[in-house]
């Protein structure tokens, strides 16, 4: 059986599912003589109950920190609250009912208070105060906290989890959360989050008590529950829950560390990416910054040229995301293999070295300058570099950079605000590599496109199947270009890194490093491996 | 007595834990302290009566202080709600 629902908090999870069994506050109305003892039974039932609190707190704060663990705090406020107590203990004289009962009933009107609620999060503070009356009036009642879990940790189902349940659930007894109820805002979301385990909320658990004790997976990527799977899935689970595993250890191992050799080398280790959500993936991995920004996502998903406010939105959230990070965007790469129709090129017999990237720029400058303006603008709200791809020769980058003055002019004039961006470019050609030494005095830094590079160095299609044998990414003609550009662009202070997938080849990290690069740029799910490899190696040797 | 308007900045607007270290600051003071929003009005030292209000990002709130030490406590509320709110 495969169930939907929404995940809170991405894993994956293998084991039995156990049904949380909410305990039971029946509570009946029972005619009182003495209300005066009545409201003094109240009284230290909610002084007993703080006192729980207080403990709560302090264990959440060592386990999910103090904000999420302040919700304690404010359940102890919420048990000084004024108009909550007045309420209890005016029932408790005026209708002469016992304390449970006065309780239940201001919870009740109370939480009723909150559901009425327009705000969806006020709504979900009604089971806060479900959550102190309760436990109020488990005192009341002299019932224990807490559920009894056994030794096998298992995938906890429940219609939905009040935060001092989820507290004090032991945690290593949990693989994870499945609510029927609940949202991104509740508190098992939080929790879950903050504990790293998979989550899942609104989930239609129909048949709860059915579920108890039967196999479960948990695919926090993509919101399911399956309830006794076949053979087949489970075999697949269990290998993407082991890689899974891995994944999250080498991130807890290595995130906020840095690139850094054993002899105390260091690098920055970047991010590529294609497309603004790319940049929750960007900030997961723990990346110092994106290397390129690739911005034919722009042109390629619109069906006429994209406007400078469009491009000046998806540039500027980027910058802004990154919080004064690196962000290198390129400048648009498009022809060959990635055309657009809106443009109205011609077919090419050999697109590659055909009429594409900074040669359709510098030919129809309107689009250029509309993309430089919207670069410009949004390099404002962050640290961004413009980078120009398929550059051959000195004469490109001055023409490249009359243009840059003549935006900024533009800008300048219209008293729109901007920053002096970093400007760079690709060294994708061969002919950008022998001519380095003399690009280097141009620019800010060079970051080499391996993809490229290699297939024209090698005069070999990168597009055709049957010359993938002798395709060699590790041949001696590319490692030599490679060497020669750092050599050249650091003897004029230009800094050197690589964008292209051979960056991310971590048998090459280390011959990297000796060489001098300044920077890797890799795909996002690589970068901790990457870092794994820099932390791993020592230059002093060999 | 004393009083401040406020807009709130939080895009969550009043929501649990600053509506509690705002009654924790309230209660430091012996005057009383209340919060109006439009025609609701709620006592400060109450975090019910504070959420209740359902104060969200954009709204205007009014902060009333009145008696003992009122002019401490508006200054320090004020304080209190442009780090927090």
């Amino acid at each position: 059986m495969l169930l939907k629902g929404k995940s809170v908090f991405g894993g994956i999870a293998i084991g039995r599912l156990s049904v949380y069994g909410k305990k039971d506050h029946q509570v009946k109305r029972i005619k009182i003589h003495d209300t005066e003892a009545e409201v003094i039974r109240f009284t230290s039932a909610r002084e007993k109950a703080k006192d729980q609190l207080t403990v709560l707190y302090d264990k959440a704060l060592k386990e999910v920190g103090e904000v999420n663990a302040m919700i304690f705090e404010v359940h102890k406020m919420m048990l000084d609250d004024l108009d909550y107590i007045e309420s209890i203990t005016n029932m408790i004289r005026s209708q002469e009912v016992n304390a449970e009962f006065a309780t239940a009933t201001t919870g009740d009107n109370f939480a009723g208070m909150f559901s009425a609620m327009e705000d969806e999060y006020m709504r979900e503070r009604a089971a806060d105060v479900r959550d102190i009356s309760n436990r109020v009036i488990s005192v009341l009642q002299g019932a224990s906290e807490g559920k009894e879990m056994g030794d096998e940790p298992v995938i906890l189902l429940a219609e939905d989890l009040a935060p001092s349940e989820t507290v004090q659930l032991d945690k290593s007894k949990v693989l994870s959360f499945v609510t029927r109820k609940g949202s991104t805002n509740s508190h098992t979301a939080i929790l879950a989050r903050t504990m790293n385990i998979p989550a899942l909320i609104g989930v239609s658990l129909d048949n709860l008590e059915e579920m108890d004790g039967k196999w479960g997976i948990v695919d926090g990527y993509e919101g399911t529950l399956y309830v006794e799977p076949d053979r087949e899935t489970l075999l697949r689970y269990e290998k993407l829950k082991e890689e899974d595993e891995q994944k999250k250890r080498l991130l807890q191992e290595l995130k906020g560390k840095d690139n850094v050799t054993l002899d105390g080398k260091k690098i920055h280790l970047y991010a590529n990416i294609g497309s603004v959500a790319d940049v929750a993936n960007v900030l997961a991995n723990d990346a110092g910054g994106i290397g390129l920004f690739r911005s034919e996502f722009l042109f390629l998903e619109s069906e006429d040229f994209p406007t400078e406010e469009v491009q000046f939105n998806a540039y500027k959230t980027v910058a802004e995301n990154m919080a004064g990070k690196k962000v290198i965007i390129r400048t648009l790469d498009i022809g060959a293999d990635k055309q657009v129709d809106y443009f109205g090129l011609e077919k090419e017999e050999n697109p590659a070295m055909g009429y594409r990237a900074i040669r359709i720029c510098l030919d129809r400058k309107e689009i250029f300058k509309t993309q430089l303006r919207a670069i410009y603008r949004a390099s404002y709200y962050g640290t961004i570099s413009i980078m120009f791809p398929m550059i051959i020769s000195v004469r490109e980058v001055k023409e490249i950079k009359e243009i840059i003055a003549e935006v900024k002019a533009e800008l300048d004039q219209e008293n729109l605000p901007y920053k002096d961006a970093e400007i760079g470019i690709m060294i994708e050609t061969p002919a950008a590599v022998m001519i380095s030494d003399l690009l280097a005095k141009e620019v800010d830094f060079f970051s080499i496109g391996t993809n490229d590079l290699t297939q024209y160095t090698l005069a070999i299609d990168r597009q055709n199947p049957k010359l993938d044998s002798i395709y060699d990414s590790h041949h001696e003609a590319v490692l030599r270009m490679l060497k020669m550009v750092v050599e050249n662009g650091h003897k004029e202070d230009c800094w050197v890194g690589i964008c292209g997938e051979l960056g991310a080849d971590t048998t090459l990290t280390e011959e990297f490093l000796r060489m001098g690069f300044d920077e890797l740029s890799v795909t996002p799910s690589m970068i901790l491996k990457v870092r794994d490899k820099i932390r791993s190696v020592n230059l002093s040797l060999k | 007595m004393k009083e401040i308007k406020y807009v709130i900045k939080d895009k969550e607007g009043i929501h649990a834990r600053p509506a509690g270290l705002f009654v924790k600051e309230a209660a430091a003071y012996p005057c009383t302290v209340t919060i109006c929003k439009g025609e609701k009005e709620a006592d400060a030292k109450r975090i019910f009566g504070i959420m209740g209000l359902g104060a969200k990002c954009g709204e205007e709130i009014i902060v009333r202080t009145n008696g003992e030490k009122e002019e401490e406590a508006i200054e320090a509320l004020g304080k209190f709600l442009e780090e927090n709110l």
